[in-house]
This record gives C-alpha cells, sequence and structure tokens, in this order.
C-alpha cells in the first residue's frame, strides 16, 4: 500500500543523506521525496511517500525513528490528511487546433500556462499526485516534451499536528 | 552571563580532544598515527591520563577497542589517521554496530578547506561508515570538541549502544589555536531520547502470559549482557523454574552449570534448547532479536507460542517474528519490574504442567546431549574446549574468532558469568579473536584471557603478536589448527559433494616457531595425551603469551546443525543422524 511518511528532520549536514541511504541500504521504496527547511531553520520537514505491506511500512517508520536527527515522524496516510504536488510540463503546441486543445485541457485540471511560445506552452498543475497522472494522460495526444514533478507534500487536516 | 570563571581553561582543538577523553573516563586509546592526526597525537603524548595503545593494524584497535566494550559495558575509544587508517577500522565498526556495541571511533581528517578535492588520503569516513554505524558526526569548529565528545558517549552508550563516529579535519586540532574548554555533563538531545522502563501495562500483561504458561521457555540475548541483566534475569528464572536457553551473544546471561540452561539454541544450537523452543506455549525474549542463525525458517517458527519480547529497539520487535506482547524498554528495569510484580501477585507457575513440562525436557537432553566421538586417537576440538573450561573453572574471558572452533568454544565452554564470552557473531570477523582478547587482557591484567582460534582466522591479525609484546599482553592462544577452513569445509562436505574449493590451506606456517619469533612463548599438541600438560603450562605462565598451537581432527563438523529451510527443531545430529 503506499504511505506518506512526514518526517521533521534536525537540519544539519549529512541527516538527508542518512535518510536516503537507509532506503538504499535496508531496500525499502522511495516512490518520492520533498525536503525543505521550516519555520523554523534548524529543522527539516520532509515528504516521502512509499509503498509496501505493513510489515514493511511498519519498519520503515521504526527505523526512520532510529536515526539520530529524526526529531519526529508521522504516517499521514494512516488518517485524514491533506497532499498536494505540483507539476510543471512541457508540450509541443504548434497548430491552433493544439493549441486550443492543450489550453482546454488546462482549463479542465486548474492547470496555470506559465511560459508561452510559438511551439511550446509551460503548464503547471497542482493536486493529488493522481490528478497530475491523470493530466498527463490527457496529454498524452500531444506531444509532451519535458515533466517536472515536485514530489508530494503532505499535512494532516484538522487540529493534528507534526511540530515540536 | 554574570562572570567569567576565571579559571577557564584555553586549549587547542588536539589538547581538547584528549582532555574530553580523560574528562569521560578513558583509560586507553588503541590507535595509530598519521598525518591528519599528528596533532592529537602530540596532544596525547603531552600528559598521561589517556594511555595510548599502539596496534600493527588499525582493524585490531577497533577489535580491542569492541572487546574492552563487550567485557567492562563502557564505550571503547579508537583514534585512527584519515584515508587508509579510516578504511582500515571499517570491519571493526561494522563488527560493533552488528552487535550493538559501544564504541567511539575518532579518524582524522584532511584540512576541511581540501574535502571534496580528492586530497592526499582523504577519504568520506561520513560516507563510508553511515551503514555501519550508530550515529556520525564531524568537526566544523574546533569550540565544539567538547559537546561532540560528550554527544558521541552519550549516543554510544545509551539505549541500543553501537558505534560512534567521529572526523576530525586537520584544522580543526591546530596546536596553536587556543579556545575555552569545558566538558559538558550531561546531554540532552530533541531527537534522541531513548526510553528506559517498559509500559507498564504491557509488563502486567507479559507476567499474566507468563504465570499462565504450561511449556514456557526464557530465550535470552546480548541484550541481557550489555544491559547488565544477567543477575535479574537469573532471579526471575529461578523464581519461575523456567527453562532457560541462550544466543550466541546471550552465553553467559544464565548460569550454563545451572540445571534450568538447556544449552545454545539456533543454527548449533543443542538439541534439547531447539525443542525446548519449538514445542513452547510462552516465549519470553529478552534482548534478543530473533535472528536467522536462531529461527531458521520463520514460517515454521515455534507455532504453538506466545511471544513475550522486550527489547529497547523498537525495529528488532517484530522484525522477522511477531511478538503478541512486545515491551519496548531497557532489560535491566523491565526485568526488575517483572519481578515486583511476581514478588505482588503471590500467583505461582503451574507446577504440574511445569513437571510435565521438565520431564519431557529432560527427555531431549538424553538424545544428543553434546556427545562426540571422544575415544578416538586424534584429538577432538570439542575435548580441548572441555580441557580449557576445567582448567580455567569457567571463570576465564574467552574470546574468538569465526569457524567450528567459535562454535565449538560455544558449545563446550561452561559460561556461569556474563560479558565473559566475546565473539562476533553478527558480522562474524574473522580475525576478531586476538585483538579482541588483547584488548580485555589489558583492562583486565589479572583474569585468564583465552583466544580460541583457527588456523585460518589467526592469521588474519597475526601480526597483533607483535603489539602482545609491547604492552605485555599475556593471553593464552587455543588455535585449534585442523588445516581446513572448516566451517567452509563442513558446508562443502554437506552441501558440496565435499568439494574442497579454496578451504585447505597449504604452506602453514610453523605457529611454534613464529610465536617465538615474536618473543613469546609456543607449544605444540598433536596427541590427546599432550593436551592436559600443555595447558597446565600454558596457564602457569602469567604473564607470557603462550600460543597453543593443537591439531585437532580436521574431518570433525559441527553439531547439531539445522537443517536449512527447516524449523528450528529440524536438525543434523552427527554425520549420519538427523531429526
Ligand atoms: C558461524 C556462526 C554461527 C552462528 N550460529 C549461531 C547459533 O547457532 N545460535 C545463535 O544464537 N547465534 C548464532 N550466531 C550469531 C548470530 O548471527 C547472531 O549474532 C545472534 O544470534 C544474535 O544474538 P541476539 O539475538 O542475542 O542479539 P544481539 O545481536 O546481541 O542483539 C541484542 C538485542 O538486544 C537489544 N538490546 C541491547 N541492549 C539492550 C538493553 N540494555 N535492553 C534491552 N534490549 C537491549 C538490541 O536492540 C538487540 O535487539 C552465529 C554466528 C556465526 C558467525
Ligand atoms: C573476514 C572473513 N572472511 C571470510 C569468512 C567466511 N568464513 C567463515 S568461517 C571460515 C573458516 C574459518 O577457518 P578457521 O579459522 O581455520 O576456523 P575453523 O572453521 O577451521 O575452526 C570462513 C572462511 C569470515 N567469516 N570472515
Ligand atoms: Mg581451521
Amino acid at each position: 500500500m503506499r504511505h506518506i511518511i512526514s518526517v521533521l528532520l534536525e537540519n544539519e549536514p549529512g541527516s538527508l543523506a542518512r535518510v536516503v541511504g537507509l532506503f538504499a541500504q535496508r531496500g525499502y521504496n522511495i516512490d518520492s521525496l520533498t525536503v525543505a527547511p521550516t519555520e523554523d531553520a534548524t529543522m527539516s520537514r520532509l515528504t516521502l511517500v512509499t509503498h509496501g505491506n505493513d510489515q514493511v511500512i511498519e519498519q520503515i517508520t521504526k527505523q526512520l525513528h532510529k536515526l539520530i536527527e529524526v526529531v519526529k515522524l508521522q504516517d499521514l496516510s494512516e488518517s485524514a490528511h491533506v497532499e498536494r504536488e505540483l507539476m510543471l510540463i512541457k508540450v509541443k503546441a504548434t497548430s491552433n487546433e493544439q493549441r486550443d486543445e492543450v489550453k482546454r485541457c488546462a482549463d479542465i485540471f486548474r492547470g496555470q500556462i506559465i511560459d508561452v511560445t510559438a511551439k511550446t506552452f509551460t503548464i503547471q498543475v497542482v493536486g493529488t499526485s493522481d490528478k497530475l497522472d491523470a493530466f498527463i494522460e490527457a496529454l498524452k495526444g500531444s506531444a509532451i516534451i519535458e515533466v517536472v514533478r515536485s514530489g508530494v507534500s503532505g499535512i494532516a487536516r484538522g487540529e493534528k499536528t507534526l511540530a515540536l | 552571563m554574570t562572570s567569567q570563571n576565571t579559571k577557564t581553561e584555553m586549549l587547542s582543538g588536539a589538547a581538547m580532544v584528549i582532555r574530553a577523553l580523560a574528562d569521560e573516563g578513558v583509560e586507553y586509546l588503541y590507535g595509530y598515527p598519521g598525518g591528519a592526526v599528528l596533532h592529537i597525537y602530540d596532544a596525547l603524548f603531552q600528559q598521561s591520563k589517556v594511555k595510548h595503545v599502539l596496534v600493527r593494524h588499525e582493524q585490531a584497535a577497533t577489535h580491542m577497542a569492541d572487546a574492552y566494550a563487550r567485557a567492562s559495558g563502557k564505550a571503547g575509544v579508537v583514534l585512527v589517521t584519515s584515508g587508509p587508517g579510516a578504511t582500515n577500522a571499517v570491519t571493526g565498526i561494522a563488527t560493533a554496530y552488528m552487535d550493538s556495541i559501544p564504541m567511539v571511533v575518532l579518524t582524522g581528517q584532511v584540512m576541511s578547506h581540501l574535502i571534496g578535492e580528492d586530497a592526499f588520503q582523504e577519504t568520506d569516513m561520513l560516507g563510508i561508515s553511515r551503514p555501519i554505524v550508530k550515529h556520525n558526526m564531524s568537526v566544523r569548529r574546533p569550540e565544539d570538541i567538547p559537546y561532540l565528545i560528550k554527544k558521541a558517549f552519550y549516543i554510544a552508550q545509551s539505549g541500543r549502544p553501537g558505534p560512534v563516529v567521529l572526523d576530525i579535519p586537520k584544522d580543526m586540532t591546530m596546536p596553536n589555536e587556543r579556545y575555552p574548554y569545558q566538558y559538558p555533563e550531561t546531554i540532552k538531545l530533541r531527537s534522541y531520547n531513548p526510553t528506559a522502563a517498559g509500559h507498564p501495562g504491557q509488563i502486567k500483561k507479559a507476567v499474566t502470559a507468563l504465570l499462565k504458561a504450561k511449556r514456557p521457555v526464557i530465550y535470552a540475548g546480548g541484550g541481557v549482557i550489555m544491559g547488565q541483566a544477567a543477575e535479574e534475569l537469573t532471579e526471575l528464572a529461578r523464581k519461575l523454574n523456567y527453562p532457560v536457553t541462550n544466543t550466541l551473544m546471550g552465553l553467559g546471561a544464565f548460569p550454563a552449570a545451572d540445571r534450568q540452561f538447556v544449552g545454545m539454541l539456533g543454527m548449533h544450537g543443542s538439541y534439547e534448547a531447539n525443542m525446548t523452543m519449538h514445542h513452547a506455549d510462552v516465549i519470553l525474549a529478552v534482548g534478543a532479536r530473533f535472528d536467522d542463525r536462531v529461527t531458521n525458517n520463520t514460517k515454521k517458527f515455534c507455532p504453538d507460542a506466545t511471544i513475550i519480547h522486550i527489547d529497547i529497539d523498537p525495529a528488532s520487535i517484530s522484525k522477522t517474528i511477531n511478538a503478541h506482547i512486545p515491551i519496548v524498554g531497557l532489560v535491566k528495569p523491565v526485568l526488575s519490574a517483572m519481578l515486583a510484580q511476581l514478588e505482588q501477585k503471590k500467583a505461582q507457575p503451574d507446577t504440574q504442567a511445569l513437571a510435565t513440562w521438565w520431564q519431557q525436557i529432560d527427555g531431549w537432553r538424553t538424545v544428543h546431549g553434546g556427545r562426540y566421538d571422544s575415544d578416538t586417537p586424534v584429538l577432538k576440538p570439542q575435548a580441548v574446549i572441555e580441557a580449557v573450561s576445567r582448567i580455567t573453572k569457567g571463570e576465564a574471558y574467552v574470546t574468538s574468532d569465526v569457524g567450528q572452533h567459535q562454535m565449538f568454544a560455544a558449545q563446550y565452554y561452561q559460561f556461569n558469568k556474563p560479558n565473559r564470552w566475546i565473539n562476533s557473531g553478527g558480522l562474524g570477523t574473522m580475525g576478531f579473536g586476538l585483538p579482541a582478547a588483547m584488548g580485555v587482557k589489558l583492562n583486565y591484567p589479572d583474569a585468564d584471557v583465552v583466544c580460541v582460534t583457527g588456523e585460518g582466522s589467526i592469521q588474519m591479525n597475526i601480526q597483533e603478536l607483535s603489539t602482545c609484546k609491547q604492552y605485555g599482553l599475556g593471553v593464552k592462544i587455543i588455535n585449534l589448527n585442523n588445516g581446513y577452513l572448516g566451517m567452509v569445509k563442513q558446508w562443502q562436505d554437506m552441501n558440496y559433494e565435499s568439494r574442497y574449493a579454496s578451504s585447505y590451506m597449504d604452506s602453514l606456517p610453523d605457529f611454534v616457531k613464529l610465536a617465538e619469533a615474536y618473543g613469546h612463548v609456543g607449544i605444540r599438541v598433536t596427541k590427546p595425551e599432550e593436551l592436559e600438560p600443555a595447558l597446565e603450562k600454558a596457564f602457569a605462565h602469567k604473564d607470557q603469551l603462550v600460543f597453543l598451537d593443537i591439531h585437532v581432527d580436521p574431518k570433525e563438523h559441527v553439531y547439531p546443525m539445522q537443517v536449512p529451510g527447516g524449523a528450528i527443531n529440524e536438525m543434523f545430529l552427527s554425520k549420519t543422524k538427523r531429526t
């Protein structure tokens, strides 16, 4: 099953390498990983998407906890949460027909066209990973030139927090 | 801050390293010098509190420190230079990591401004050691050194112990740059705060389950040894009259001479230990990690058992075998809490069920019982260990290398006290035995320290015979010389129709002459009747290293041995017999 794990990490040199190394070393999957400092610059917030059976996920959270620099962590998938991913996608759009089609598609997915040339559109889409997948699928007809995705960021709904 | 303490000392980074070690109470530092750590060595030279032991290869320094930790419970400390010095220490760090041994390793590093430039003797030691340490850090400002050293000891020794590497760039130790020195008394980290006491509710549940058991067993591991809880474990076991089995790492946690002890369990465990485990209805696992050398096929593992698991590391719990009653905590306080509850409850174990259970266990004891073919003209390795055990009254520190000899030592030496059996279980590092014996002997000069080894393993760190001479380390080396990489040969006998691919060593040195060349005593034993007198003679040489080159049966196998892929109770009992 897919899990989204949020981690508060001491923002120290090498701490990210430790997290990534753990996954490589123990053969866990990383589907996506985002990391950046929080409002408190001494801490980073990391969102990690992984998949595995319950036993594997349990080991992942336990092993992450063991890392000295991991302050706290939460398996977001265990309760209500919001997840978002940002995608920038560059597509070929030369004929009028093609350009209209891409624009229509972008509208449907609430994407924004953020760069235009005579031959290309660059569109920004934000949403769940599924939504971004669906957008790529929808554009399969047009020529996709380049896709860049941020990886998932997530946060628990309501009162639940992951903070010091 | 009001007034600065006028006596605040100003020290160089190099001097701080050594002072911090002294303030931590470190007596010995094991290491080898080189360019990146010369400032530190100079600081070492200018004081006398911390003594340095110069090994002949950095790997030996790590094993010495590691063995000191296994014997004393306190972290051993290593100092090596950058590059090759640091990489030579890697095997020793991994050895300590796999067995959860506290150790602090100080590695030199090139000047900060050269890092990343493929400078002379630069290796990314943080990167290399990351997967085999509990934690690693590097010094970025000289004034942080006291804090970082305190932190290294704190992390290494608390919770589930393990090695910590501190990488020190040379420019952090400049002799002419001085900084205020103060050694922190305690450390508090917001991100690391291991629990000690177990959850009271879980402990209660565990005690209830234990008292209800009809076929109980206590399975104790290295956590009891390193957690200094052998006394509590023994008290609990005796109070309940339950059988006890120890892992390879747990030998000595419960006295081997006790009737309740059924022997080691696992791949080369005793028949009765493995049978007791398999048929148990409640297993109390204490500081043991259900290693694959213990469980054999996890799918067939102890089908009827309710498993209570006490471990400080949540990741050890339900990793390979699901625990029904997990207790996260240090073994010592958890066992004490269990004892207190037993006291309160006044409830008794089911004595009738227990009597039947013991009857069954005693029956199993008669099946194999550690017997080996003893009336042969060739000397049997098992007989050698039994003799050593007898002569040292089961009280020596016994270190070991890796192979058949290790298993014979584990099976036939009677370990009645904790912290006396010192071997590499998790990594299985050949070359561990001699340096380990040295580390123990240096710190316990009055104790008998025996290194059980094989002609293969001993050659992996034989150069340390020189270090032994320099520091007068009178360890007794029991070289069970079978002329083969015996453990490999055994597998080849059993699985490869005796095709001995590279398991025979030709051109072995004359170990007696070799020992003499290093300035020690060498004795060769080739016949059974020579054994006892040779051992008596060896142990009479109190302060001298004696190398006993004992020629044993090259054909001997270690039994019992679990059948691959089978349950824990499926074993080969001899070359011709299996369960
Ligand atoms: C040739 C060879 C053959 C082997 N055959 C066998 C065999 O037949 N039988 C066998 O048992 N092993 C055997 N081994 C060793 C095996 O590989 C493992 O090293 C061993 O089984 C692990 O022992 P353990 O479970 O006691 O765990 P350890 O590695 O000692 O781990 C200790 C556990 O206790 C926990 N712990 C540590 N301190 C505390 C504390 N204070 N409080 C609470 N918990 C704590 C740790 O988190 C860890 O989970 C063999 C090794 C070799 C090289
Ligand atoms: C450094 C290292 N290399 C290889 C091995 C694999 N290995 C395990 S036991 C063994 C044979 C050991 O031979 P010896 O020391 O003579 O002991 P014996 O089994 O003959 O008693 C080998 C090669 C190991 N454990 N460690
Ligand atoms: Mg051999």
